[in-house]
């Protein structure tokens, strides 16, 4: 097993930087999530920590040894593909078994740790079927499979759940955590889904446009953004923004929600007329009176789920407000409600993103 | 209302009913080619046409060995076309997985050179071909002549890379990450999936040697070394032509390709339709 650490990495494409300087530590048996919006590098960084992708610049270290130069297959890796990549034309027994055949490993030996891995992801009876043969997740079973049976220090996922159903994809995650807990090993695991994220990770590396944006653990990064856009990537649904300006004392005016005020320790060192963006996620409204600024809603949209309802208004005043309440569940489209915000419950950000504590 | 299948009833029949007539006047040439192989060559042209096949086709062929040794012949153009096929899968394969797979200066250029040579007629490059193989490496009447010229076929690295540059690159990447060396991530993994598509190919490249014409004639002029067309060829004199003989020989020489179309004709849709839709 081992850790990995990326220091100052940056990928070009011609002229094109993609990754502008990555640095980061990955300890020894840790679980990774890279998680970021489509196109902002995760994958790319994940390939070029396999040896897929040559790195422009920097350095990657897969325990103490600097991989850069290195080939994919001596970097003690194992890498899982959203689509699976298994060899159509291989019976699933043949699929784990490649990498070790094509290698010269003995034939007792592929065959143990063949049986090994297929005990672990309980798929013994599909070993003579081909892929075409498999629904999704046994396919994607069979991916890690293949993985496992290379014994790496180091996994990575790359959208391995993608494919995947919801449900399935319920299921997969529970059983991609089991095996790390079994296993111990190193993992790094890309998404673009941030439920997975949480659920999954010890820490998440938040990324967008190839740069580190914050890494921390799945509730320093819900409590704690470091910025607008990692406070809006992180939690579902997103964190509601809302322009602000302020009145100075630490009192903010909320123009686009009927003009409703609110006190914030963090808006004191604003002057009078300073804009701001004031974040309040869908879980934390009041209700009306009992926090510390009143938000008078029309709703366009309800969504109850049984457990919690979903009330997405005010997209008329261009400025959307979602609320997630539990005891709410006779609200529907057309109706008008009152809820408010907890000034405790409030982040406050600069126009440029930047969190105000 | 009529339903549905009904309809589609009906517009089978319209369908059969133009494509059965078009068939026949397609099949027409080669059934009276038949016909005429086992025919005396006066009965050819005897003005009662005959439409079923006669008994003379051993004696024809008997003519036609004695006239040209077709055996022979037709075990130079067997020797040829397979062997050239054979080479020639495995060049264009080849060169078709280096354009896909590897990265490298001047591959735009290369693979624009490649096609570019599509574009230019056989006719143009056959007299400089001829040139350099007869008169400048003296190789007039040698199994190197009549099978290497040919093999470097652009059509066959044209389908190739369009073979592996649909499958998955992840099917690469893994078995790249497994250790997998790069000789056997292209004999393992994308020559087993591009099955159909070699098949296609290894048919187009055998009829095109087995038909081919103009450059066995122009290199291979000694009777040992000529093929079965070329020998075909020489029957049609100045002041007589064996049609009965060439009927035989043509007929000989239809019948392998059709048999291997009928048993690998599914390959072949395959093959030529790869690429049409994702």
């Amino acid at each position: 097993m081992a850790g990995v650490t990326v220091s100052a990495v940056r990928k070009r494409y011609g002229s094109v930087e993609t990754i502008h300087g990555v640095d980061f530590s990955i300890a020894d048996g840790e679980f990774v999530v890279f998680v970021g919006p489509s196109g902002c590098g995760k994958s790319t960084l994940l390939r070029m920590i396999a040896g897929l992708e040559d790195i422009s610049g920097g350095e990657i270290s897969i325990g103490s040894r600097v991989v850069n130069d290195v080939d994919p297959s001596d970097r003690g890796t194992a890498m899982v593909f959203q689509s699976y990549a298994l060899y159509p034309h291989m019976t699933v027994a043949q699929n784990l078994s490649f990498g070790l055949r094509m290698n010269g490993n003995p034939a007792a030996d592929t065959e143990r740790r063949v049986a090994e891995a297929a005990r672990i992801l309980r798929i013994e009876p599909l070993l003579d079927r081909r892929p075409k043969a498999l629904s999704g997740g046994q396919r994607q079973r069979v991916a890690i499979g293949r993985a496992i049976v290379r014994k790496p220090e180091v996994f990575l996922f790359d959208e391995p759940l993608s494919n995947l159903d919801a449900e399935l994809r319920v299921q997969m995650r529970i059983e991609i955590a089991r095996l790390h807990s079994e296993l111990g090993t190193t993992m790094i695991y890309v998404t673009h889904d941030q439920t997975e994220a949480m659920t999954m990770a010890d820490r998440i590396v938040v990324l967008r446009a190839g740069r580190v944006e914050q890494i921390g653990a799945p509730l320093d990064l819900y409590d704690n953004p470091v910025n607008q856009f990692v406070a809006g990537f992180i939690g579902s649904p997103r964190m509601n923004f809302l322009a602000a300006e302020s009145l100075g004392g630490g009192r903010l005016k909320l123009p686009n929600q009927g003009g409703a005020e609110i006190g914030l320790a963090a808006a004191q060192g604003l002057a009078a007329g300073q804009k701001a963006v004031l974040g309040i996620r869908p879980e934390h409204f009041a209700a009306a009176g009992q926090g510390n600024c009143d938000l008078h809603l029309a709703i366009d949209v309800a969504e109850h789920l049984g457990a919690t309802s979903y009330l997405y208004a005010n997209t008329k005043v261009g400025e959307p407000v979602v609320v997630q309440a539990a005891a709410v569940r006779s609200a529907h489209a057309g109706d008008r409600v009152a809820v408010s915000i907890p000034a405790a419950r409030a982040y406050l950000f600069d126009p440029n993103g930047a969190r105000r504590a | 209302m009529r339903s549905k299948s009904s309809r589609r009833f009906w517009r089978q029949v319209a369908i059969h009913a133009v494509m059965g007539p078009l068939a026949l006047v397609w099949l027409f040439p080669l059934w009276m080619m038949a016909v005429f192989s086992t025919m005396p060559e006066n009965g050819i042209f005897s003005p009662d046409i005959e439409l079923l096949p006669s008994d003379q086709f051993w004696i024809n062929f008997q003519a036609l060995q004695a006239e040209t040794g077709f055996l022979r012949t037709l075990f130079v153009s067997v020797m040829v076309a397979l062997v050239s096929t054979v080479l020639s899968v495995m060049l264009t394969s080849m060169a078709g997985w280096a354009l896909v797979r590897y990265r490298f200066r001047g591959k735009a250029l290369v693979t624009a050179l490649i096609f570019g040579t599509m574009t230019l007629p056989y006719f143009v490059v056959v007299v400089p071909q001829f040139i350099m193989v007869a008169r400048d490496l003296g190789l007039s009447n040698t199994w190197f002549a009549l099978i290497v010229p040919p093999l470097f076929n652009s059509l066959g690295v044209l389908f190739m890379r369009q073979a592996f540059s649909m499958m998955p690159r992840e099917l690469f990447d893994a078995a790249q990450i497994e250790g997998v060396k790069e000789w056997q991530i292209f004999t393992r993994v994308a020559l087993p999936l591009a099955k159909p598509t070699l098949a296609a190919l290894a048919i187009i490249l055998f009829l095109a040697s087995w038909n081919n014409y103009l450059w066995p004639l122009l290199i291979a002029s000694e009777p040992t070394m000529m093929t079965a067309p070329v020998a075909l060829g020489t029957l049609i004199g100045v002041n007589r032509v064996s049609w009965a003989s060439i009927m035989t020989g043509a007929v000989l020489l239809t019948l392998p390709m059709v048999i291997v179309f009928i048993f690998l004709q599914r390959f072949f849709m395959a093959g030529i339709t790869t690429g049409a839709v994702k």
